[in-house]
């Protein structure tokens, strides 16, 4: 069956691909499988400067998913482009880079030095990430400010820019057609949910860093609710994630409006999980009587009101 | 490193809340070195997102078997604990760096082992105990929690000290190491709070800490279990450049 997608003119071989911050920059996996078979890689994020992240314990298990506060911790872009992207380079698969910054004027400058990179054929713009201080989800929690970086990084990149969305908002519609205004080419969504657990023996939460980001299938209703929201108020190519753990679940964010889906915190759990999703997809969407992902698109993304 | 179905051949209480499980596998038993860890998962279904690290205390290559011990602290280890001969577990493995044992000819050795730290310890043991002099401090909470008193004592002078005093040394290893005399190396694993004494009290000969974090992957790639490094090296992640490492270089 084909699986080829095309999402904001970047083609995919199939529509699965590892969540940023959940596949490193790709080596420890390749030594489990070919990552030449995934449709794309989203690598993790990249600021400025390099970050040492928050302190231990950075991650706890909740029930179906889990707590992370890593904090963005990465070598910096200078590094990342010296020392990981080089043996990215090695694979055809699209690599989509995931960006991160304290300010305005850092996203636009990491954006434009992975924007120079012929390995990295898409940007995702982090405005996302609850577990540092300043990096992000301030922008991603205004329209306001969320149009304005976005807006800013358009200027300095011709690669199609995917903005990631945080579900910790009340209405994430508004934020979506924000950054459609200004220009995004796509957006992925969602990212974690601010969460927290605490240790009874010791009467104090769990992660040094107090609140984590909760993934994995604890937050697919959320996810499917959030994608299904905005595909009926946008036509943008979206990449669905939150708790995708089958084939099943796949089929059920491309019905909500996904146009492709990426894998987080499953990887953990079992480091073949998007081979063996790739490999899955085609009977699953079969017994859903679907011949091509492309009858799945048309039901969802033309008329979601209907489809569901 | 492999992914591999492993056969439960073994699985019963060994003290307090602790348990002993041999695992039976094709390729990851033949591969395991002492100081490494398999990264188990838990369940069936998705209720268990994370894999649980637990380090390898002995292996069988005749047997194509290793031993883990474990103490049930939660509902993973909980599953773990009710797992029958026959089950089988998905294991990741055996994963970090482990012990580097061959350097170690004719010396005498100290392995300083706390609870559950003990372990990786015993595999220690049976390797460094064919050339060297070795011996045994295992530090536990209370007389019920101590195990491998007898396997320890056949290979290692063996001391044992509790908490609270109901069995053996009454009081912290590192009173009891101070008066052991000297030694050339050290080896030591367990909670926290005993490497950080034990690494300031043995700063003046070499050593190897065996550190223990809250994991993710267990392979290097989410950055949940990193650890500072002296000298601005920033950190290390201990499921990769870890368990096993320089006692010098670590800031814990
Ligand atoms: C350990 C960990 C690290 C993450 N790091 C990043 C990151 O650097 N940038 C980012 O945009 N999202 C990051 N995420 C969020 C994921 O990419 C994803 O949006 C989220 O986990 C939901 O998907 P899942 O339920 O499949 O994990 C991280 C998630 C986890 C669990
Ligand atoms: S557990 Fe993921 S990097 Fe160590």
């Amino acid at each position: 069956m084909n699986l080829s997608v095309n999402i904001a003119g970047l083609p995919l071989k199939n529509p699965i691909m590892p969540a940023s911050g959940c596949f490193g920059f790709g080596k420890e996996f390749s030594k489990f499988y070919d990552l030449n078979e995934l449709g794309a890689i989203m690598i993790k994020a990249a600021t400025q400067e390099a970050r040492l992240g928050n302190p231990t314990p950075r991650v706890a298990e909740t029930s179906s998913g889990m707590l992370n506060a890593i904090g963005l911790q990465n070598p910096g872009v200078d590094q990342i482009i010296k020392e990981d992207l080089p043996f990215l380079d090695n694979y055809q698969t699209p690599i989509i880079a995931n960006i991160a910054g304290r300010t305005k004027e850092e996203y636009v400058k990491v954006a434009s030095q992975l924007d120079q990179q012929p390995v990295i054929k898409a940007l995702e713009l982090n405005i996302s990430c609850p577990n540092v201080k300043e990096g992000g989800v301030q922008f991603g929690t205004d329209p306001t400010l969320a149009f304005e970086l976005t807006n800013a990084v358009k200027a300095v990149t011709t690669k199609p820019l995917f903005v990631k969305l945080s579900p910790n908002v009340t209405n994430i519609a508004d934020i979506a057609l924000a950054v459609e205004q200004a220009g995004a080419d796509g957006l992925s969504m969602i990212n974690t949910l601010t969460g927290m657990k605490l240790d009874l023996s010791g009467k104090k939460p769990l992660l040094a860093n107090q609140t984590g980001g909760l993934s994995g299938p604890a937050i697919k209703p959320i996810a499917i609710r959030m994608i299904y929201e905005v595909r009926q108020q946008t036509q943008l190519p979206i990449i669905g994630m939150g708790g995708v753990t089958s084939a099943e679940d796949v089929l059920e964010f491309l019905l909500a409006g996904a146009n492709a889906v990426a894998v987080g915190t499953a990887n953990f759990q079992d480091p073949y999980i998007c081979q063996n999703i790739i490999l899955q997809l085609p009977d699953t969407l079969s017994k859903y009587g679907y011949s091509s992902l492309k009858e799945v698109m048309f039901d969802s993304c033309v008329n979601p009101s209907i489809s569901l | 490193m492999k992914l591999e179905c492993l056969r439960v051949i073994e699985n019963h209480q060994l003290a307090l809340d602790t348990y002993e499980m041999r695992l039976q596998g094709e390729v990851l038993p033949i591969l395991s070195q002492p100081g490494q860890f398999i990264h188990l998962k838990i369940g069936q279904v998705s209720e268990f997102m994370l894999r649980r690290p637990v380090s390898i205390a002995d292996v069988d290559r005749e047997e194509k078997s290793i031993t883990i011990i474990y103490k049930v602290v939660g509902h993973g280890t909980n599953w773990l604990s009710t797992r029958i001969i026959g089950d089988e577990i998905d294991g990741l493995g055996p994963l970090g760096n482990g012990f580097s044992l061959q350097q170690h000819k004719g010396e005498s050795i100290l392995l300083v082992g706390g609870g559950v730290g003990v372990p990786p310890l015993y595999y220690a043991a049976k390797e460094l105990s064919k050339h060297n002099h070795v011996t045994a401090v295992l530090g536990f909470q209370t007389s019920e929690a101590i195990f491998y008193e007898s396997e320890f004592s056949q290979i290692a002078k063996t001391w044992i000290t509790t908490d609270d005093g109901s069995y053996g040394y009454s009081g912290l290893v590192t009173e009891l190491i101070a008066s052991l005399g000297s030694f050339t190396t050290y080896y030591a694993c367990g909670p926290n709070g005993m490497l950080k004494s034990v690494q300031s009290q043995l700063s003046d000969i070499k050593g190897y800490l065996s550190l223990e974090e809250r994991m993710g992957c267990g392979i290097g790639a989410c950055l949940a279990c990193v650890c500072q490094t002296r000298c601005n090296k920033g950190y290390i992640k201990i499921c990769k450049d870890g368990p096993v490492v320089n006692a010098d270089e670590v800031i814990l």
